[in-house]
């Protein structure tokens, strides 16, 4: 299980929390598990969503792992100028 | 290294094998370099100097039309009727397009529906200069006469254009189908808020009860073009059998192709793009305007058309940023540590949804190592144009009123301002306020370079003050697809498919000739089009350089392996015995003592009998993009009669983990700054009670003159990027977020006038000042 | 319709017909292929069209076509000479005095102007002479110092 941190624009989704555990070995299966667990979560990973492993941010790798006890951060995918 | 460990194929037993692309870790390998670093000329200048190159509107076809959109006069309003009958009537005229030529392909894709529908309004005009037809002509007289014979029958609906007036219970509804997102229940009740967002972690409130000193103020930003000098352009053509060809002034044209191709309901790999050489875009190149209007003008009359967009509906209809209102709180121990940190930042987005105040929020306080921070962002709809990524998107305005408190703060506390910037500053494992723990940053370095600055020891004339501030954006990097191919005589071409907005294209040269480890001049740097390579995303996010040079030290490094192959294939040895140093195949170990090094040239030459052409390719997400941050410095000299302020020094410091091609580097620190400069003291969109945009051009909208700022010094830090081969950083975006607020500061140092309103023009400061006398 | 116009430029005799009401800038971009000089605005606020019309820059948008008549005009195409680029040029491409690009024709072209009247500019002369160009990419930094090494080169 790994523990995984919600900003704010995701936490209705999760009853209001702010961390949500999800039995993941990869991105692809994290999202999977959270349209399945928070369907309100859904839209948001369709319009797209980064996560953040220990602190370096994956915008698109889903075959990325989620290495056991590291810390996981959701947040918007992020537009440039 | 990576590149050496791989195994090598038993050629002999599979002629026909290909060179698998190798996996590359995307880790610092580099610290020492020969090319990387140096300033060559860039291999695009001498066209750009001799009025040869092409850029949009600089290509045309055989048989070619003028297009012309005509636009809603009307900031909001139901369109009941369009009349086109006289206009397809008039000679010359091939065809006449409205949204119903533009059907909706998008399949419950609400951005690209949204982008849709920005390209042709569906029902409804939202803002002043919303596309609601289009036509082709013979001539552009004709175009113009036929838009002229198009009748359109508005009922005009109440609007607001205002950022903090679209908030209130009682504005008109931009989007009546539109219920804030990210709040709990949800809402029944339509409204202008499309999302609600937040970020942060503690608990702030305990976090004010511990300070003792708290600093409270509410800012606004005007809304600003990205005013890039060429106008949007393009020339489409649409056979009958369903293909097509597009030359377009674009950040990113694989993504045209498939916006255009989505809107269109073409299919991607039949319509190909190609992007002209860029007059500027800093974001507002990064999604499709009036390029799908093009597309169904050829289709409808079976020629091409070149469209091309003039300043007015550059302003009007194009890419603005967010204009925002913004209350920020800190809280402060009297020892300098900020206890708790609390925004609510309110950014228009145009008619559409969007994640500007998001992106406010989530870089705010980026700059800091917070216990306890939170950000509150609402998304807003105005009637507006859809508001575009400007340059680290939202950054300046949040930054703005972030870095103006703090200023105060450390004031009020008694402390020098870049000291308590220091006590406070972000480093290697700390939390984000937008949430990850920050590996090594440069925010610190940034500071302690500007306090060992010359610049801030320097004298200040009368009426003159200094400011500082300091400015944070992400960077990221994303899809990448990169070719080398290496032709008969040992040259070098490195085909990339980010567009080259500001001399990447000498930077990625850089790179691959460092890593084949042979001269700059041997390697061409060129742009392909859609049809030559996978797709890439767009050169935003401070990405180009970034990505493509990771993509492209990596195919270098395929390319390697395939020419240590052939050297051993030419010396009959194995290819483990091959070693590639100093652009040289050589060969390990004191057996082969008589084998001279091949030289790349060499390879090639044999590569008809030793297996056929040598490439190296690379398909790549570049992840891993490290963060930015930079220090600036800057004085102004305000006139106390008029108001009127004028830059008389600044300075930029920024960390480019390590800068490829320092001159260019320099050049994106020096533009981000003069852009900021312009936000700060005199852009600004103009609406009238009536909706509509009153400054279209560039006399009303005035961006810096050469007359207007001094030189711009900068400051290059090298601090690498742990997720690159060589440690480099975007650098493209963050020097455009400090100026608002340093320039700011630097006023009230000056006057101790606290500016909260940007631009800070002269009728702003000429009010500030009188009321300070007042007092 | 249109007026035959008979004008030389980059010192080439051209004759052209247009039309009344056409710009200059339409004129040498849409009829002679000349399209370096660059529409950024049409109305003369961005001077990325600037030419020389009888050696005095002006914005190629504002100047009708027929105006050209009898006149010597110069364009960013004829700068170089042969192989031997202006220093102008030289100096732009060795200080990156340019990113996108897209305005440094009109900006070659003003210089020039500037420097043909004044051969030493202050820094000051150099941003006042150059401040109807507008470059958003640069911050004008890197051009006004290729102005100024030109400047110098030129002098001898």
């Amino acid at each position: 299980m790994a523990d995984i941190h919600l900003w704010g624009a995701l936490r209705p989704a999760a009853g209001g929390a702010s961390v949500v555990s999800v039995n993941a070995k990869t991105i692809r299966e994290l999202f999977r598990k959270l349209a399945e667990d928070y369907p309100g979560m859904e839209p948001h990973i369709a319009r797209g969503v980064a996560v953040s492993i220990d602190g370096k941010i994956y915008r698109d790798d889903w075959q990325r792992e989620l290495p056991e006890g590291a810390e996981i951060y959701l947040l918007p995918r992020i537009q440039g100028g | 290294m990576a590149s050496e460990s791989t195994t090598a194929h038993p050629f002999e037993d599979a002629p026909n094998h290909v060179t698998p692309t190798v996996v590359h870790d995307p880790i610092l390998t580099k610290t020492d370099f020969k090319s990387v670093g140096t300033r060559p000329l860039r291999p695009d200048g001498l066209d750009k100097v001799t009025g040869r190159a092409r850029y949009g509107a600089d290509f045309n076809l055989p048989g070619q039309l003028v297009g012309l959109v005509l636009r809603s006069p009307h900031a909001h309003a139901k369109i009941k009727k369009i009349d086109t009958s006289k206009a397809e009537k008039l000679a010359g005229v091939k065809a006449v397009i409205t949204a119903a030529d533009l059907p909706d392909h998008t399949a419950g894709d609400q951005s690209m529906y949204d982008i849709l529908e920005n390209c042709m309004a569906r029902g409804i005009a939202k803002y002043d200069g919303h596309a609601v037809a289009a036509v082709a002509a013979v001539d552009a007289p004709t175009a113009r006469a036929a838009l002229k014979l198009i009748k359109v029958d508005y009922e005009i609906l109440p609007h607001v254009t205002d950022v903090d007036e679209a908030v209130k219970p009682n504005a008109p509804l931009v989007n009546p189908k539109m219920f804030t997102e990210g709040v709990e229940p949800k809402p029944k009740k339509a409204s202008n808020i499309a999302k609600r967002t937040e970020f942060g972690h503690g608990d702030v409130d305990a976090g004010f009860k511990d300070a003792d000193v708290i600093v409270e103020r509410s800012f606004r930003t005007e809304q600003t073009h990205q005013g890039y000098i060429e106008p949007h352009a393009c020339v489409a053509s649409v056979s009958p059998d369903g293909t097509g060809e597009l030359w377009v002034c674009t950040q990113g044209h694989f993504v045209y192709r498939n916006h255009c191709a989505m809107l269109l309901g073409m299919e991607v790999s039949k319509l190909r793009v190609t992007s002209s050489e860029i007059g500027g875009g800093f974001g507002g190149k990064t999604h499709v305007w009036a390029e799908p209007v093009a597309l169904a003008l050829s289709r409808k009359a079976n020629r091409p058309v070149k469209l091309t967009m003039s300043r007015d509906e550059v302003f009007r209809a194009s890419g603005p940023t967010s204009a925002t209102s913004i209350d920020v709180r800190i809280g402060a121990k009297k020892d300098g540590t900020i206890v708790a940190a609390d925004a609510t930042l309110r950014f228009s987005g145009g008619p559409y949804y969007g994640m500007w105040a998001e992106l406010g929020a989530m870089t705010a306080f980026a700059c800091y190592d917070l216990k306890n921070v939170r950000t509150v962002g609402y998304e807003v709809l105005v009637n507006r144009p859809k508001t575009a990524a400007y340059r680290a998107p939202s950054a300046p305005m949040a930054a703005f009123a972030v870095e103006s408190v703090v200023d105060e703060l450390a004031h009020k506390i008694g402390m020098n301002e870049v000291d308590f910037r220091i006590k406070n500053a972000a480093k290697q494992g700390t939390r984000a306020s937008y949430g990850p723990v920050y590996g090594p940053i440069g925010i610190g370095a940034t500071l302690e370079a500007a306090k060992k600055h010359p610049h801030m020891k320097a004298p200040l004339g009368k009426n003159q003050g200094r400011g500082m501030a300091c400015g944070f954006w992400f960077n990221f990097g994303g899809q990448t697809c990169t070719d080398i191919n290496v032709g008969p005589d040992g040259s070098v071409t490195l085909t990339v498919g980010t567009v080259d907005v500001g001399g990447s294209r000498a930077s990625l040269a850089l790179c691959v000739a460092e890593e084949l480890g042979v001269p700059y001049e041997q390697v061409k740097c060129i742009v392909a089009d859609t049809g030559t390579l996978g797709h890439n995303d767009m050169t935003d996010g401070s990405r180009g350089t970034f990505s493509s040079s990771m993509a492209g030290i990596f195919a270098a490094r395929n390319a390697i392996t395939v020419l240590r192959e052939r050297a051993a294939k030419m010396w009959e040895i194995s290819v483990e015995d091959v070693k590639w140093e100093d652009g040289h195949a050589k060969a390990v170990g004191s057996k082969y003592g008589n084998l001279a090094p091949l030289s790349l040239k060499e390879i090639a030459a044999a590569a008809g009998n030793t297996g056929g052409p040598v490439a190296g390719h690379s398909e790549i997400v570049a992840d891993g993009a490290g963060v930015s941050f930079a220090t600036h410095i800057a004085d102004v000299e305000v006139d106390p009669e008029t108001g009127r302020s004028k830059i008389v020094r600044y300075t930029v410091i920024q960390d480019a983990g390590k800068a490829v091609h320092p001159t260019y580097v320099e050049g994106q620190y020096q533009g981000g700054a003069a852009q900021g400069i312009g936000w700060a003291l005199n852009e600004e969109y103009i609406y009238g009670k009536n909706g509509r945009l009153q400054n279209p051009g560039f006399l009303d909208y005035r961006i810096p003159v050469c007359s207007d700022l001094p030189m711009i010094d900068t400051q290059i830090l090298e601090i690498p990027n742990p997720n690159h081969p060589y440690g480099v950083r975007g650098v493209g975006e963050t020097s455009i977020v400090p100026p608002l607020a340093a320039i700011a500061n630097a006023m009230s140092n000056a006057f101790g006038v606290r500016m909260t309103h940007v631009p800070m023009s002269p009728p702003r400061v000429l009010k500030a000042l009188e009321a300070a006398q007042k007092g | 319709m249109g007026v035959l116009v008979t004008t030389t430029i980059n010192g080439d005799t051209v004759e052209f017909a247009c039309d009344p009401h056409e710009s200059l800038l339409d004129v040498l971009r849409n009829r002679l292929g000349l399209s370096g000089a660059k529409e950024g605005c049409g109305t003369g606020d961005c001077g990325s069209c600037s030419v020389q019309v009888d050696g005095r820059v002006v914005c190629s948008c504002l100047v009708l076509g027929v105006e050209a008549e009898g006149r010597e005009i110069e364009t960013v195409e004829g700068l170089s000479t042969g192989t031997e680029l202006h220093p102008l040029q030289t100096k732009f491409l060795e200080h990156a005095a340019l990113q996108c690009g897209v305005c440094t024709p009109g900006f070659l072209m003003a210089a020039k102007a500037l420097l043909e009247k004044n051969p030493d500019p202050t820094e000051e002369e150099i941003r006042f002479g150059l401040a109807g160009n507008l470059c958003r990419c640069t911050g004008y930094d890197k051009i006004v110092r290729a102005v100024q090494d030109a400047a110098k080169v030129m002098r001898g």
